[in-house]
């Protein structure tokens, strides 16, 4: 029997009977990684000794009583490494405390196991600029998996995880969950706490599950909403109940598709299964309505003077100083220069230039601020539409998987792919990827995501609503 | 942008081939990017966060939630008497 075949509810339903233990599930899961892993990368570590412990410990009568959930490299574990898949912490820093997803996953019964590889410090579209190896789509061992939590996808797909955490800044968990075929979903931003995270773009990241059921999505996201006394950030917004909100239909439910994302450069393939999964939500009882988000051209542009402004501010961390890779060096500021020159990658090099810059003096003005205030006019889109529709319809990400290698040395291409999933995160709302089907690609079947989007802390409605595609 | 100077400011060192690629690659970013100036943003506030929130204070007491001297200082590439060591910084 191996564990980390199973979804969420299959591994529950197995303890429940008496057919698996969490330490015999823990020690499957290894194995799985042991024998799979090796090929696809998903993994940076794990450390099963620490993981039986709390095995030992487990309450089996939690949400996620003794479940095996796999991290992405950027959250705090206690007593764990956290490399962020860069060169500056790789084996040089171990978490001296628990992100506060991690606390509240523990007082839910699950058992944090396995690092995920990703993009370094989360920023990539492909998984290609991890600092420490590369990560493959399971499907396709010459494609990538998607970024940046290429790894927490790819090892839900591989069955080499149960159920995964990744974050999302720009489409950083329901990207490579489509490209790898799992369930991916962002949360509402505000709804989950940031502590703990290392953080890319404070203003647009969110943690959320990456599983392989929208069920099991509804019951990792249960575990880690809330608010948090250490972000203040998180808001105190209730939590529902999420596993109830699936499973009811979705009759009279209205979904909007904005015409602007099914326009040039939306691959047909893609397109032609997208609108065959709005079909079937339409024969489930929905109401489709068109929808316009007229400044969606304008979300690349904007997305990339943001997020790279407040990573150019949250990366002045690594500095040599406090933690981390620190350079051989006579001064304090040739200390500062060659530790960061010599632990930073190349995309991450190059987004702190590009943000230091967007801030600097007699700049601010004309790229900061000017894209803040586009932030308003696409957050504005949203806030027209959702007066129309409850649920926005799309696709996830303009093609399926790409080819390592294709996009490397030209950045802006990478950037523009992920047209479709960037606006949520500017406007802070909350979406899901959920697989509709495979496209066939030189002999390879290659996983389509449907994206759903929902208003500020509308979780519940793009739950019920993949969820009822799903099973349908 | 000059690549080199900004790089400069956000303490990178840069090598020259490093600078003559990001160079070429930051220009095309920053032409795609002008787009933003076509945008008519006359008498719109900007938004820094999605949830807008301001001013959150706590009780001004003591948590207890502090990390130990210890955890601090366990990941710091170099200590001595219990502090982090630097080079020289004041002749």
């Amino acid at each position: 029997m191996k564990a980390a075949n199973f979804s969420i509810a299959q591994l529950r339903s197995a303890y429940a009977a008496g057919d698996l233990t969490p330490a015999e599930a823990l020690k499957s899961v290894a194995e799985s990684i042991d024998s799979i892993d090796g090929d696809i990368g998903g993994y940076l570590s794990y450390d099963l000794d620490i993981a039986l412990k709390d095995a030992a410990k487990a309450d089996l009568s939690l949400p996620l009583g003794g479940v095996p959930i796999a991290i992405k490299d950027l959250i705090n574990v206690e007593g764990h490494p956290c490399s962020c898949a860069s060169k500056i912490l790789d084996g040089k820093y171990q978490s001296p405390y628990d992100a506060t997803v991690i606390r509240k996953l523990r007082e839910a019964g699950a058992i944090p196991f396995g690092r995920t590889n990703m993009d370094e410090f989360a920023m990539g579209s492909s998984n290609e600029n991890s600092g420490i190896k590369p990560c493959r789509n399971p499907h396709d061992l010459d494609r990538i998996p998607g970024g940046s939590s290429g790894g927490s996808a790819a090892v839900v797909a591989a069955n080499t995880a149960v159920a995964s955490l990744g974050t999302d800044t720009g489409g950083s968990i329901r990207q490579p969950a489509s490209l790898c075929g799992v369930v991916g979903l962002k949360p509402t931003y505000g709804r989950v706490s940031r502590f703990g995270l290392v953080a890319f773009a404070s203003s647009l990241d969110q943690c959320g599950p990456m599983t392989k059921t929208v069920e099991d999505a509804a019951t990792l996201l249960q575990a880690i909403s809330g608010s948090c006394d250490r972000d203040s950030t998180c808001l105190k917004e209730e939590v529902p109940n999420y596993s109830e909100a699936i499973g009811k239909d979705i009759k009279g439910l209205k979904i909007g598709l904005p015409s602007e994302y099914f326009a040039e450069g939306l691959d047909p393939a893609v397109k032609a299964k997208v609108e065959t999964a709005i079909k079937q939500l339409e024969s489930l009882g929905a109401e489709i309505h068109e929808v316009s988000l007229p400044n969606t051209e304008h979300a690349v542009a904007t997305y990339y003077v943001i997020a790279t402004a407040e990573a150019s501010a949250n990366l002045a961390r690594f500095d040599g100083v406090r933690y981390g890779h620190r350079a051989e060096a006579d001064g304090l500021i040739e200390l500062y220069k060659k530790s960061r020159a010599e632990g930073f990658g190349d995309e991450v090099k190059r987004r702190i230039i590009l943000g230091t810059y967007v801030l600097s003096s007699g700049y601010y003005d004309a790229y900061y601020k000017r894209a803040q205030k586009v932030r308003t006019l696409i957050r504005n889109d949203f806030e027209a539409a959702f007066s129309q529709v409850d649920v926005i319809a799309s696709p996830v990400s303009p093609t399926p998987a790409f080819k390592i290698g294709e996009k490397l040395s030209d950045p802006l291409s990478m950037y523009l792919a992920d047209i479709y999933t960037i606006s949520a995160n500017l406007a802070g709302i909350c979406g899901i990827s959920v697989p509709c089907g495979t496209v066939p690609v030189d002999g390879k079947e290659l996983p389509v995501g449907l994206q759903l989007l929902g208003k500020s802390f509308g979780e519940e409605d793009i739950l019920r609503a993949a969820h009822a595609y799903e099973v349908s | 942008m000059n690549v080199r100077d900004v790089a400069n400011l956000a303490r990178i060192e840069l090598s020259d081939e490093e600078a003559s690629r990001y160079q070429e690659q930051m220009d095309q970013i920053l032409q795609y990017v002008e787009q933003l100036n076509e945008i008519d943003v006359e008498g719109i506030e900007p938004t820094a966060h999605a949830a807008a929130i301001f001013d959150v204070v706590r009780e001004d007491v003591a948590t207890g939630n502090s990390l130990s001297q210890e955890a601090v200082l366990s990941n710091a590439p170099a200590t001595a008497h219990d502090q982090i060591k630097m080079p020289k910084v004041v002749e």
